[in-house]
């Protein structure tokens, strides 16, 4: 099945839920027509969320960028003893 | 002649498992003799080839590759280079037609994929028996270094949105820091036909949906110390569209 197909599984699910709600009118009609707004919006606040914790605990390395420097210098020696050009220019 | 064919067949199952490392370049001059060296460094007791895909670099990479070949073996370092410029997805192609091994490791040469996480790749490999082992930068003990804030923000939120929608199974969709069967590179290189970044999250959705096993292994990511970047222009773009192509085709 491709993919877009389970999304709008997921959505016609969700919609099938709300006409419900709206029908049998569980809740009270005027909130029930505002339901779909606030799903939006919260899909909207989840991904600024997680943008916003993936950006905080960004992962950095910056002790990776001094080890590969000595690598750099380590292979530099090693390979210019053995006659490969790695002048650099 | 039974005995013979048996014989045959546990030689065979002792062959040890070889890795092709394919890493395609354009003006890396510096770079792959960096990374060749690193890399026999980091894999010592391990049977290997390292397939160089250069496309036509003008600054003398291919002059650098037969250097090397001279200091480590010209059966150990094989130059498959091409006349010009014609693109990473293809490179890869080319360079898995003169694979040898049993798992095509594909990496960059510009020493933001360190081979010392080689090993790491091989032990998962062989722990979980992976179709594929893909690096990921956003998990414990792996990270980015060099990322302006611009960097970080348009990489999240390309992550958030390609999780949301795809649903993919792995962490880090774009690394392109991967080790793979043979047979199963050979199968998604032909059903893939996107370019740059969405190339590898093509690549890797695709596998999930045909149910291979993915499994992971923390990297970090230094970004390019030497050279130029080669993938530019409008990134954010082709990246939306690649996300709706596979929406609508995986
Ligand atoms: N053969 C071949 N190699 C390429 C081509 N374009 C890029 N490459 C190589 O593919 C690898 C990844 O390219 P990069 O330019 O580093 O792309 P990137 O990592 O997304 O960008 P950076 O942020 O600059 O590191 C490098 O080893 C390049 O030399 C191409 O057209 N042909
Ligand atoms: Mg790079």
């Amino acid at each position: 099945m491709k993919h877009i197909f389970k999304i709008t599984s997921v959505l016609a699910a969700i919609s099938a839920i709300w006409i419900g709600l709206l029908q049998t009118s569980l809740l009270p009609p005027n909130y029930t027509w505002l339901l779909p707004i606030y799903l939006v919006v919260a899909l909207g606040c989840y991904g600024l969320f997680m943008v916003g914790i993936g950006l905080m605990f960004f992962p950095t390395c910056p002790q990776e960028a001094v080890l590969l420097q000595q690598d750099i210098v380590e292979a530099k020696e090693f390979l210019s003893k053995n006659g490969v050009d790695v002048a650099s220019d | 002649m039974e005995e013979r064919k048996d014989e045959l067949q546990t030689k065979g199952k002792e062959k040890k498992i070889k890795y092709s490392i394919i890493v395609p370049t354009y003006n890396e001059r510096l770079n792959i003799a960096l990374i060749i060296y690193l890399i026999f460094k980091h894999l010592r007791d391990v049977e290997f080839e390292v397939i160089v895909v250069d496309d036509g670099s003008p600054d003398g990479t291919q002059d650098i590759v037969k250097q090397l070949q001279q200091v480590y073996g010209e059966d150990r370092i094989l130059l498959r280079a091409r006349p010009r410029k014609l693109g990473l997805g293809t490179a890869y192609y080319h360079g898995l037609k003169h694979a040898t091994g049993d798992f095509v490791v594909i990496m960059d040469a510009d020493l933001s994929h360190h081979p010392k996480y080689l090993p790491s790749f091989i032990r998962k490999q062989k722990e979980t028996g992976a179709n594929i082992v893909t690096g990921t930068r956003y998990v414990k003990n792996g990270g980015v270094h060099g990322w302006n804030l611009m960097r970080k923000l348009t990489s999240r939120g390309a992550n958030v949105l390609a999780q949301t929608l795809l649903w993919p199974g792995v962490s880090d969709l774009t690394g392109s820091f991967r080790l793979y069967e043979r047979s199963v590179l050979e199968d998604l290189v032909t059903s893939c036909v996107s370019k740059g970044y969405v190339f590898q999250m093509e690549m890797i959705v695709r596998a999930t949906r045909k149910g291979y096993h993915v499994e992971e292994v923390p990297i970090t990511f230094v970004d390019r110390v030497f050279g130029s970047s080669k993938l530019g222009g409008s990134e954010i773009v082709e990246y939306l569209k690649g996300l709706v192509y596979l929406l609508f085709t995986t």
